[in-house]
């Protein structure tokens, strides 16, 4: 248990500071803007409470606000996100549920689940976050390009990240 | 009176994450409101002060570029400098200082966070309130035009670059002085556009755009770009103009915050005028 939040409060650190110092200062073009950071609130553990993902999640994006001059857009972003994975999880379960203790990991659930599970969430904080971010609908196309491209790129990232520090063991 | 408060418990995460939604809703919305960026944004201490250790290290690895950037706008300055000058005459020319009073002041800042690829990107500089920063003050480079400062607190300050949606500054083309507006239409971070320029003016590809004399922010004549492309649509009174910025933003480093010394002067003045 107590490694278990140390782990997770190392990680909130650790992906600040790469999103705030590195990633938001990789500049490829208006198109690709990755936001790792929501790798933290994809992994915390299954059995968080609620409330505590949504205050969790809320410190998440007032940290990142405060470094990129973006107030609110990151707490909106984060907020309705960490909102929607009770509600994806119970979706995409497996038939017998989850087991109890059993983490969320590439290892566990397969590529697949994975995907899908990260993906959804990542393009709904995307989504909102841009749209937010241009509050108006002139150049709504232009920015449904940037959510899809910007979406696929951090799902690249989280993906490499997990098989980085969770690699899959072959049998 | 009991159910409400079980009604509220069952369902506390959806209150939950309603309050805190429209918590967050409410900063954005009114940060966009009064244009000021409250409490946080990079001007904040904590941020702020990571920020420049952090741009302390990097600034390293750029110490050439920015020795040689230097080194060139001095040549460019001792051209003015008396000493460049041959005396031609004998005749002894007293600078009078009722004649001249200076109206521009410089302070130079370094640039300590910095985005491009926003719709709205802001500059972050070291120096603030107690350096004599204020609201509203200009931000220029070597290279030309960068922004005009937002909010300031003790020891930094925010810039609106000129890559932001709002951003709006007055400019003329050098040499025949038909004015308009610079402003960026938030996608390509290396072109804005020069807006209310009529169509019965000369243009040329390179030529320069520079400042005018018509606000109260910019000295006149600093560079904003080039000309890189035009164009008329049929009907329309106004050319479409494309301009090639003076600075890159994706590489400022080190600015220079300009204060006009006239500008409450001027701004009474017309705001009495107006008053009338």
């Amino acid at each position: 248990m107590i490694e278990l939040i140390l782990k997770n409060i190392l990680r909130f650190f650790l992906l600040i500071i790469f999103q705030v110092l590195i990633l938001n200062n990789v500049q490829l073009g208006a198109f690709f803007n990755p936001y790792l950071y929501v790798f933290f609130i994809l992994m915390l553990p299954l059995e968080t409470p609620g409330w505590l993902l949504l205050v969790l999640s809320f410190i998440m994006g007032l940290c990142i606000d405060m470094f990129s001059n973006t107030v609110g857009m990151h707490i909106a972003a984060c907020t309705i996100m960490a909102f929607c994975r009770p509600y994806l999880l119970k979706m995409i379960s497996p038939r017998e549920g989850f087991e109890r203790g059993s983490k969320i990991s590439i290892r566990k659930f397969g590529i697949n689940w994975f995907i899908t599970y990260a993906g959804i969430l990542i393009l709904l904080h995307h989504t909102v976050l841009f749209y937010l971010e241009i509050f108006r609908f002139s150049a709504f196309f232009s920015t449904l390009l940037r959510v899809i491209l910007s979406s696929a790129f951090t799902l690249c990232l989280v993906i490499v990240t997990e098989y980085l520090f969770n690699p899959v063991k072959k049998n | 009176m009991r159910n409400i408060f079980v009604f509220i418990w069952r369902n506390h995460f959806v209150f939950l994450f309603l309050l805190l939604e429209s918590l967050a809703l409410s900063m954005l919305i009114q940060n966009n409101n009064h244009q000021r960026a409250g409490f946080i944004n990079s001007a904040n201490i904590v941020s702020g002060n990571i920020l420049n250790i952090y741009n302390s290290i990097t600034e390293y690895f750029f110490l050439k570029q920015t020795n040689e950037k230097l080194a060139a706008e001095n040549a460019a300055l001792k051209k003015y400098s008396v000493n460049s000058f041959f005396k031609y005459d004998l005749q002894v020319f007293n600078i009078s200082d009722t004649v001249f009073r200076q109206q521009y002041t410089y302070r130079t800042a370094k640039v300590v966070n910095k985005s491009v690829n926003k719709r709205n990107n802001y500059l972050t500089l070291n120096r603030g309130k107690l350096q004599g920063i204020e609201k509203d003050m200009a931000v220029i480079t070597p290279d030309g035009v960068a922004g005009i400062v937002k909010d300031v607190s003790e020891n930094f300050s925010t810039v609106i670059s000129m890559l932001h949606v709002n951003s709006k500054i007055s400019a003329q083309i050098k040499g025949n002085n038909y004015f308009g507006s610079v402003v960026w239409n938030g996608n390509d971070d290396s072109y804005v556009d020069l807006t209310d320029i009529p169509s019965h003016v000369k243009l040329h590809k390179g030529d320069t755009v520079v400042t005018t004399s018509y606000s109260a922010i910019f000295p006149e004549g600093i560079v904003v770009g080039t000309i890189d492309e035009f164009n008329l649509e049929a009907g329309n009174n106004f050319y479409n103009i494309r301009i090639k910025p003076g600075v890159d933003f994706r590489n400022v480093s080190n600015v220079y915050v300009i204060g006009n010394l006239l500008k409450n002067e001027q701004i009474n003045l017309e705001e009495e005028t107006i008053n009338d």
